[in-house]
């Protein structure tokens, strides 16, 4: 079973949006879940967001960025290749309802994550507020795609070289305060964005969720690399996730574990780099 | 036959200064000739003890008789009638419990080694090349789905597919065998053996379908109502990995057993940079529990690099669950055994590392309900092991996921097993057998072996019978 590359595009700078052929990944997939794949045979399993899901032609769509070593060699590969592993849809699905207002935060990369979410809340027939932040406008993901759907379009930038100068928590505080009764907030992006969104609704009271993005080995719930702890509880995103309550999440302890293998994840790329610079 | 030959054929082991620096196989195996000086010693006992004790019933007298002969290709062609891994299990096999804790000779002298003759018979076929694949007499038209293929799941698709159903194992792993691959280390089961049976068990018809997660890919219910499957068995095995509730469980460097292993079976991470996963080994390893994974993992971080590794047990030596023959072998490798402390926090850098963990001592009280003196801790005993690595070894419990997205199966609330009929393996949902570790909750792979091949007796009893009345009824009430 091949896992073939229908469709490659850059969406920004080391961004990349990948169309693979994944019938059985499609059938069932729902917004909030992902998927595990392994670039080649000697590769490590990365998870990525299902971007799209299109069932009809058995397609899934995902969007990375490149970090490392595994999402480098995947930016290399082209329309036509395959990939050794692709395993889904992972996860549960995002709890979608009418809530009446949403406001969905996407930060630097996450915006791509939150691009269905966005569908799936405008679908179920929500007042859908889209802020899109990254660190300049040339950063910025998807504006086109969000822009189209959102009912309100806001861009945050740290240099304000487009939008509001500053974070995203500036643009939702602004709305907070001109008094705009917002129901539920969805954020992802970097651990400090989110812990940052959530201590400010908090203050509100507004239900926030998060979308984690723990390191994870198999995503299937056999190893507990992703834990997490959640209301004191220790937690497997993989499986209770990635979605949880941002009121209940130890944002510190998500952070240090992201970093676990940090000098690992350096020397793996360096190695693959020096690699590519041989081979012209 | 002549006389009595009272002491086994030692089988040879590489030495312990080489393996632990390396994941080659420990153990080597026996020559041909050792092979057959070691059947020699077999009575070949009309009423043998042997078989009963050996959960899939491997016809062992009549094995070892063509070891004696010299027709090693006939002697794994009998073993391979009952169990389609006899490489496996002649490794993995706790055989001093089973068929040689049963052998006549060992009440008075060493017990046929059945285990080394069966891996020797098994290497003799693969080396050779001349693997030997019945044809099915005659192709039924029911569909199984096999969910996971550790050794359960791999045993029933093998004897399904020889009574002719048409068999498809779905894995959600890239590679299959399940426990076999993830599980058990290199240096006890080197891959390419696991792989040399599941091509195996391919070329007897059965499907193999890898990445593919049921209950997320498909549900059991579609697989069911859309997909044609007319039985399904469940070999989902107990992947879950269980944490004591501590404090300072998360901190880094602390890992299960599972991802442990996983890291480094499955993903190779004693080959990074060579292969893309990483593992974090430090200096000072500690194991918690001392059941056969806790041997796995420990060996595993010696081999990767680790200068002192630690058991920490909260029983005796007693009480360890871990075969004898692991526990010894972890010995020898200089792994340092700590009985009777039980982790009670764990403490870390500002960085979260841990550093150290902090352990009680224990007494042994009374019995519990397993049988083993309950370990009682002692207040105030409290001291603190610097660590840079601790693997967390005290059990799994299956995957909740399947009965979370199938209608009717019901499970064992507290260990969060499956329920399924002792006998039959049916379980509260028409059609749907389970077995193995999903069942019994962690076990031996053999016992996951004898349960997929008893459940596919009762399988195809179903498949024959489906249009009765109260088949189902009668497969959950059998006794």
């Amino acid at each position: 079973m091949g896992y073939k590359i229908l469709f490659k595009e850059e969406v920004g700078p080391g961004a990349y949006r990948m169309i693979i052929d994944a019938p059985h990944v499609a059938k069932n997939a729902r917004p909030g879940q992902f998927i595990v794949l392994r670039v080649h045979e000697k590769g490590e399993r990365i998870p990525l967001t299902i971007s799209k899901a299109d069932k009809e032609n058995g397609q899934i769509t995902i969007i990375f960025q490149v970090v490392g070593k595994s999402t480098k060699h995947l930016s290399l590969l082209n329309e036509g290749d395959e990939l050794a592993d692709f395993l889904g849809p992972l996860g549960m699905p995002s709890e979608i309802d009418n809530f009446g207002t949403v406001v969905l935060i996407g930060g630097g990369f996450g915006t791509a994550v939150l691009y269905p979410m966005v569908v799936a809340y405008k679908e179920a027939g929500n007042h859908v507020i889209v802020i899109n932040g990254a660190r300049n406008k040339d950063l910025l993901l998807l504006e086109k795609d969000l822009s189209n759907i959102a009912d309100e379009y806001f861009v945050t930038t740290d240099d304000g070289s487009k939008g509001l100068k500053g974070f995203v928590t500036d643009m939702l505080k602004q709305l907070i305060e001109n008094g705009i009764k917002i129901d539920r907030v969805f954020a992802v992006g970097p651990v400090i964005m989110m812990a940052n969104v959530a201590k400010l609704t908090k203050e509100h009271g507004i239900k926030t969720i998060v979308s984690l993005n723990p390191i994870m080995v198999d995503g299937t719930g056999m190893c507990g690399a992703c834990r997490v702890e959640v209301g004191g509880k220790t937690k497997f995103a993989c499986v209770d996730g990635p979605d949880f309550d941002a009121h209940e999440v130890n944002f510190d302890l998500l952070m240090k574990r992201l970093r676990m293998y940090r000098k690992e994840e350096q020397e793996s790329l360096e190695k693959f780099e020096k690699e590519l610079a041989q081979n012209g | 036959m002549g006389r009595i030959k009272p002491k086994a054929v030692e089988m040879a082991k590489r030495p312990v200064e080489e393996r632990i620096k390396s994941f080659d196989e420990v153990a080597l195996g026996y020559t041909a000739e050792e092979a057959m000086k070691e059947a020699e010693r077999c009575l070949i006992c009309p009423k043998p003890t042997c078989v009963p004790a050996c959960p899939v019933h491997i016809d062992i007298p009549a094995f070892i008789k063509k070891i004696q002969e010299g027709d090693f290709l006939a002697a794994v062609r009998i073993i391979k009638q009952d169990n389609p891994l006899p490489a496996v299990c002649g490794r993995v096999c706790p055989q001093e419990d089973q068929c040689e804790g049963s052998c006549v000779m060992g009440r008075k002298f060493d017990p046929i080694s059945i285990g080394r003759l069966e891996r020797f018979v098994a290497d003799y076929e693969a080396k050779t090349g001349e693997v030997n694949v019945q044809p099915v007499k005659e192709k039924k038209p029911q569909k199984v789905a096999v969910v996971g293929s550790g050794p359960s799941g791999l045993v029933c698709a093998s004897e399904l597919a020889q009574k002719g159903y048409n068999v498809t194992v779905f894995e959600s792993l890239h590679e299959f065998g399940g426990v076999l691959v993830y599980g058990i280390p290199q240096f006890r089961l080197p891959k390419e053996i696991v792989k040399r049976e599941v091509e195996y068990i391919s070329k007897l018809g059965v499907k193999f379908v890898k990445n593919f997660f049921v209950g997320r890919t498909r549900t059991l219910d579609e697989l069911m109502e859309e997909d044609g499957f007319d039985a399904v068995f469940l070999g989902t095995g107990a992947g879950l990995p269980r944490f004591q509730g501590i404090p300072g469980e998360n901190l880094l460097g602390i890992y299960s057993a599972n991802e442990f292993l996983t890291r480094i079976n499955l993903m190779r991470a004693y080959k990074f940079p060579d292969y893309d996963t990483p593992i974090k080994v430090g200096d000072t390893v500690a194991v918690i529990g001392a059941g056969n994974v806790a041997m796995d993992a420990a060996r595993s971080a010696l081999r990767a690099g680790a200068k002192k590794v630690m058991i920490l047990y909260r029983r005796t030596e007693k009480e360890m669950t871990a075969r004898a023959e692991e526990a010894e072998n972890a010995m020898e490798e200089g792994i340092e055994f700590h009985f009777l402390v039980n982790p009670v926090r764990y403490h870390g850098d500002e960085n979260g590392w841990v550093k150290e963990v902090e352990v009680i001592r224990m007494k042994l009280g009374e019995p519990d309900e397993s049988g083993r003196r309950r370990p009682i801790p002692i207040e105030g005993s409290e001291f603190r092991i610097p660590v840079d690595t601790v693997i967390v070894a005290i059990g799994q419990i299956p995957s909740p996921i399947i009965a979370q997205t199938t209608k009717g199966l019901e499970v064992h609330k507290r260990w969060g097993t499956l329920v399924a009929n002792e006998k039959t393996f049916a379980t509260t949902k028409k059609g749907v057998f389970a077995g193995g570790d999903v069942v019994t909750g962690a076990a031996t792979v053999i016992l996951a072996a004898g349960a997929g091949k008893d459940a596919a007796k009762y399988i195809d009893y179903y498949l024959q019978n489906k249009d009765k009345p109260d088949i189902w009824e009668e497969l959950t009430k059998a006794k």
